[in-house]
């Protein structure tokens, strides 16, 4: 069934019309600039409210199945409201563990039972999830992961520790890799997939103070919980598998995402706009010779990552290195937010010392939070270096 | 102030098929024992793979159908390029081609329409843009006086000791003009050559005093100011295309040295020390070839626009700063072999430190993109 361009372009017009009119005012405090900022329960509420709103409004998965709160029609639709939200600004949609993971892993591989039960909760924001892979001695080398599962009777005893537990003190479900078997010959073989409950008793919660000054994610500790053994995804053994399919997801090179805006997107426009009132030595900073190469550094650097998404859709001009741009593009996008952020603090003279609830920072002190948080992109799901390992060993086909 | 350009990048079956033949050709045509072969001659290429050049109609490619030319613009020639680059051939294809160019776009009689039937035929033709080494000097001081005598000398002129044809922005009365001059013109001592850090290149300086053109050798329309410009925009394209093309050649030399050479058991391309750094190159010669075929998505045979010199500059800086970095670092990473003139390291960093200066170093065309983006 093709889909006219007129009914698009109706469909585009009516998310417009519908964000315009329902979008919340501002709340009077800072909202998160990604999922894994939510560290309050005012913002908390806001943005469970504002995901439900969308839900409602028929916005959201909007290519997840019918029968599981889905809208059942083409992904074309998701991706023109997801376009029509950056486009306006709206506040993010925070469970993103649910809406961009954990669901469509669900929806993709999982148990009629499962979708079931767990699609339209993700969707209505009444379910909460959160994911529990690394672990404080495993973060890069998730293959290692020690929490342990042992099966007794119909339940699986939990014990061990998760650490970077993204909203894990606000999470129902977590998406957990523990080790089934300990004996196997590859230590990937023993690992096993939960789709775990975590309002049981033995699991605990410490939120953790970033390096912003805010909360936002946990180290989870497990004591003897007891999860049903019905909460295994698959067999035992098929975790490492699942968790790869699952950080496929997480790096966008798999489709499926229920939409919504996991991050508040940061364009040089920003950047830019803020800085043409911004002096250095008693001109304006604009006129100045190195600041402009600076800027123009990253406006090229912003570029050339989008046109690259266009260029990787064209096979004559891929076929040196077929897997270069796909495997690159979370390196190069979270390095380029991090710098661009680290120089708009840099450019600010004496402000650039200002931090958030300061009354002259400027924009209330956005830059240098945003700047703090670009850390968890460099790091989190696969450090920059790790990244760039794998670019150079899969791409190049250097030996490990 | 307005940052956002153009974002179009598509691929044509046409710009498909010139950049497959033309990779094969300059495979087979210029190995690095050809490219080695040509280092110590006056001309610095072969003239029998040129003639075949001329043959595929390679020269006609950018140069509109109503002048015979294959009417594909400048994005056909971007392949084209990119390959030649890639395989250090030797060539004053890139000359030529702008030359046509300046031609076109400066709007033609019958005489330049005349040399452009040259050009296509095979005739080398150069631009002589410069007085100095600064690229952003756009005063001239070559004159020709009433009497139609040109008096005054260019310089770091591509190509000079093949061309046939000179192109060069002359003052007359005030008015900038350009003056068509044939080879057979000049007196005999006219062309210097250089001894370029590229011993793939040629160039000289030329002095054009006492050379006396006839009327029809001079092009007086109110285009050539814009055209000149467009044509370095386009020059400034052409070169990031060629560069692209060696950097990845010159990327592939470093990988195949890394993963063959070992050393305290290891290959050298296990050590991050060295791993690193060449996926850095990967992400730079990734973003050049980005930008260059954005550019050559949008030119066209128009009057060059705002989002177009956005997309060439950008093409240039991005495309000279991979390639120096990549070349200096193959010297580098070929440890006390790269210090050799036997190691093909040399050719890159050779190509790289002379390409850099075509058409303005990487910092240049930054400071025009800030022009554009932060004071208009």
């Amino acid at each position: 069934m093709s889909i006219s361009k007129k009914e698009l372009e109706e469909f585009r017009a009516g998310v417009s019309a519908w964000l315009i009119d329902n979008t919340p005012s501002d709340p009077g405090f800072l909202l998160p600039q990604s999922f894994m900022e939510v560290g309050t329960d005012q913002q908390l509420d806001f943005l469970r409210e504002w995901q439900h709103k969308i839900w409602s409004a028929g916005y959201l998965g909007l290519a997840w199945p019918k029968e599981y709160g889905g809208g059942g029609v083409d992904p074309v639709f998701q991706t023109i409201v997801d376009s029509e939200m950056r486009r306006l600004g709206v506040p993010i949609c925070f469970n993103i563990i649910g809406l961009g993971w954990a669901g469509p892993l669900i929806k993709d591989i999982g148990t009629e039972v499962e979708k079931k039960k767990y699609l339209k909760g993700i969707l209505t924001a009444e379910d909460i999830w959160c994911q529990g892979f690394s672990e404080p001695d495993y973060g890069s080398d998730l293959g290692n992961v020690q929490t342990r599962a042992i099966r007794d009777g119909d339940e699986y005893i939990i014990n061990g520790t998760k650490i970077w537990t993204t909203m894990g003190n606000y999470a129902k479900y977590m998406i957990l890799l523990a080790r089934t078997n300990q004996t196997t010959e590859r230590k990937y073989d023993g690992l096993s997939f939960f789709l775990a409950p975590m309002q049981v008793s033995g699991i605990e919660t410490r939120p953790i103070r970033k390096i912003t000054g805010e909360y936002g994610f946990t180290e989870t500790f497990f004591t003897d919980a007891r999860i049903p053994s019905g909460s295994i995804m698959g067999q035992e053994g098929q975790g490492w598998k699942i968790a790869m399919q699952t950080l496929q997801y997480e790096r966008g090179a798999e489709a499926g995402h229920a939409g919504g805006l996991a991050f508040v997107r940061v364009k040089m426009d920003d950047l830019l706009s803020q800085l043409q009132s911004t002096y250095r030595n008693g001109k304006p900073l604009l006129n100045d010779p190195l600041a402009r190469d600076q800027l123009i550094s990253l406006i090229m650097e912003e570029k050339a990552i989008s046109l690259g998404e266009k260029r990787a859709h064209i096979g004559p001009l891929t076929n040196d290195y077929p897997l270069s741009l796909p495997l690159s593009h979370k390196l190069r996008s979270t390095e380029y937010a991090r710098r661009m952020r680290k120089l708009a603090i840099n450019l600010q003279g004496a402000a650039g010392g200002l931090y958030v609830g300061d009354d002259s920072a400027l924009e209330g002190g956005f830059w240098q939070k945003a700047y703090f948080q670009s850390f968890s992109a460099t790091i989190g799901g696969g450090t920059s270096q790790v990244q760039t390992n794998i670019v150079a060993e899969h791409v190049l086909g250097l030996p490990k | 102030m307005n940052y956002t350009s153009r974002n179009s990048l598509t691929f044509t079956e046409e710009q498909a098929m010139l950049l497959e033949t033309s990779r094969e050709f300059c495979r087979q045509k210029s190995t690095i024992a050809n490219v080695r072969g040509q280092l110590d001659t006056i001309l610095g290429y072969d003239r029998d793979v040129w003639h075949e050049m001329v043959e595929l109609g390679w020269l006609g490619i950018a140069i509109p159908e109503r002048f015979s030319g294959s009417g594909l613009g400048v994005g056909g020639l971007v392949p084209l390029i990119e390959n030649m680059g890639r395989a250090m051939l030797g060539t004053p294809l890139v000359s030529t081609v702008l030359a046509a160019q300046l031609l076109v776009r400066s709007g033609t009689n019958a005489y330049s329409e005349s040399v452009l039937q040259r050009i296509i035929e095979g005739s080398p033709a150069t631009i002589a843009f410069l007085e100095n080494s600064d690229w952003g000097d756009k005063n001239v001081r070559c004159e020709i006086q009433g009497d139609l005598i040109i008096q005054g000398t260019k310089d770091f002129v591509s190509d000079a000791i093949a061309a046939q044809m000179f192109i060069l922005p002359v003052m007359k009365n005030d008015k900038l003009v350009l003056a068509l001059v044939d080879r057979q013109q000049l007196s005999e001592n006219a062309i210097v050559p250089h001894v370029l850090i590229d011993q793939t290149k040629r160039s000289a300086r030329i002095d054009f005093s006492g050379v006396e053109v006839i009327s029809s050798q001079i092009i007086e329309s109110d285009k050539v100011i814009k055209a000149l410009g467009d044509v370095r925009i386009v020059g400034a394209l052409l070169t990031a295309a060629e560069q692209a093309g060696s950097s990845a050649a010159c990327l592939n030399t470093i990988v195949d040295y890394l993963t063959t050479r070992k050393q305290f058991d290891n290959f050298i391309g296990s050590y991050q020390a060295l791993k690193h750094p060449t996926v850095d190159m990967l992400t730079m010669l990734d973003s050049s070839r980005s930008f260059i075929y954005h550019a050559a998505t949008i030119i066209s045979d128009m009057s060059i626009d705002r989002d177009m010199k956005i997309a060439c500059h950008m093409a240039k800086a991005q495309a000279t700063d991979a390639f120096t970095y990549t070349a200096d670092r193959a010297v580098q990473f070929h440890g006390a072999m790269g210090f050799t003139y036997d190691c093909d390291a040399q050719l890159y960093l050779r190509r790289a430190q002379w390409s850099q200066q075509q058409f303005g170093d990487a910092a240049f065309h930054r400071s025009l993109l800030a022009s554009i983006i932060f004071d208009d």
